[in-house]
């Protein structure tokens, strides 16, 4: 008890900074952490002692993700909002177009690439780790992330040739 | 040289993620210095995972918001859930949550667990805004009588208006060593205090005045007797203590 209770407090930052990366948005993001955060704490007596307690939460966010997902009507794209530019000019010192690029080009690629290309690539992951969490087996994961990251490095490299760029609200 | 076996691009991912054997690793990178074109692509997802932390990391240096780090939560579940959901909770922060001063006995383990069932009671049903008591302050006689029956010792209330809090009831709660019971107390401002009290917990010895915290409930304990009090409020540890006074110098004349 002593180890995995603190641990759970401790990821909660590690949550956040997932659920910030896939939905772009601080609010919505943080609903997102406390709606898993409160599911994880009435689903608590289904985590085995002794798993990974970090695949455990992030897979009870997963599925709130989803179901959220599932919930809203279709066609509903997320801009940016002013806090996460914020964030993002906070985060590096490099020119605010080029950060503004990334997240939007995070924001363009499919939810499912999305989600492995920053488990992996920003949380961390193994690929095993990763088919844990989403649920899907490990070659959907490597050919998922294959497809993020060709996709991402298309927009990437685009962007820098349309200098400007317009935040999609 | 040994033969090589191909490079797939699931390996080359990998070599990105630093997930492969180092001896494939060294092979991988052999091979990039002579395909120009895998290791440009390679450079961009390692740029892209930089660029990545670059952009979310500083999220993890962040004060966490109230809303997810509080177990106020917790008020908008259902009471049912609720008991379950702020056990699990408070059993997260673990033994390290709790200030111990003595660790070394079954007895002082006993107080400790007797602590923390009176912070987890608190955590349930003082958020309560229909029905935090069972039977209200207003039928005060009849509360005291019938607790004191169900846990067979003569219970007293203390009066706590000097210190500015108003009885507001009491309930029946299931204890670990039978029935205890809980007093609710609340301020002008809504504040809520509560009271555990048990009793027949067999000869424990007489404790000194206990503190514990978990979250943000304070709890001030002491064992006297048979009888077991411990008193819990979401309010700092000197505001708490001062009530606590209180009631230790009404109950223990």
């Amino acid at each position: 008890m002593d180890g995995t209770g603190r641990d759970f407090v401790q990821y909660i930052p590690r949550l956040r900074r997932y659920a910030r990366a896939l939905t772009g948005e601080r609010a919505r993001a943080d609903d997102l952490v406390q709606d898993a955060l409160e599911r994880a704490l009435v689903k608590f007596h289904l985590w085995q002692p002794g798993s990974d307690l970090r695949a455990w939460l992030f897979t009870v966010m997963h599925n709130v993700y989803i179901n959220q997902l599932r919930a809203q009507p279709a066609g509903i794209t997320y801009g940016l909002d002013d806090e996460a530019i914020q964030v993002a000019t906070r985060a590096t010192q490099s020119d605010l177009l080029e950060v503004r690029d990334l997240q939007t080009a995070l924001l363009r690629l499919p939810e499912e690439q999305r989600e492995v290309l920053l488990l992996v690539g920003l949380e961390q992951m193994t690929y095993q780790e990763t088919a844990g969490v989403l649920g899907i087996p490990i070659g959907t994961v490597m050919s998922r992330l294959s497809r993020a990251r060709e996709r991402l490095r298309a927009l990437l490299a685009g962007s820098a040739v349309h200098s400007t760029l317009k935040v999609v609200k | 040289m040994t033969q090589q076996l191909p490079v797939t691009e699931a390996e080359l991912h990998a070599y990105v993620d630093s997930l492969l054997p180092e001896t494939r690793r060294a092979e991988i990178e052999a091979y990039l210095a002579t395909h120009a074109e895998d290791a440009q692509r390679v450079r961009v997802w390692r740029e892209q995972n930089h660029a990545l932390h670059e952009l979310f990391d500083p999220v993890l240096g962040e004060a966490l918001p109230a809303r997810v780090r509080n177990p106020a939560l917790l008020r908008r579940m259902r009471p049912a859930l609720r008991y379950a959901a702020v056990a699990a909770w408070l059993a997260l922060g673990g033994v390290a949550g709790w200030y111990l001063h003595d660790y070394d006995t079954a007895k002082s383990v006993d107080a400790v667990a007797f602590a923390r069932q009176a912070a987890i009671a608190h955590a349930v049903y003082s958020p309560e805004v229909r029905h935090p008591v069972e039977v209200g302050a207003d039928q005060e006689a009849h509360l005291v009588g019938w607790l004191s029956k169900r846990l067979g010792a003569s219970l007293r209330v203390p009066q706590l208006t000097a210190v500015g809090y108003q009885l507001v009831g009491g309930r029946l709660l299931p204890g670990s060593r039978g029935p205890v019971a809980q007093f609710m107390f609340q301020d002008g401002n809504g504040q809520r205090l509560t009271l555990y009290v048990r009793n027949g917990a067999g000869d424990s010895k007489e404790t000194a005045f206990r503190y514990a915290q978990e979250r943000n409930v304070s709890v001030f304990y002491w064992l006297d007797g048979k009888s077991g009090y411990a008193l819990s409020g979401e309010i700092d540890k000197a505001e708490l203590l001062r009530v606590a006074k209180v009631v230790y110098q009404q109950l223990n004349p």
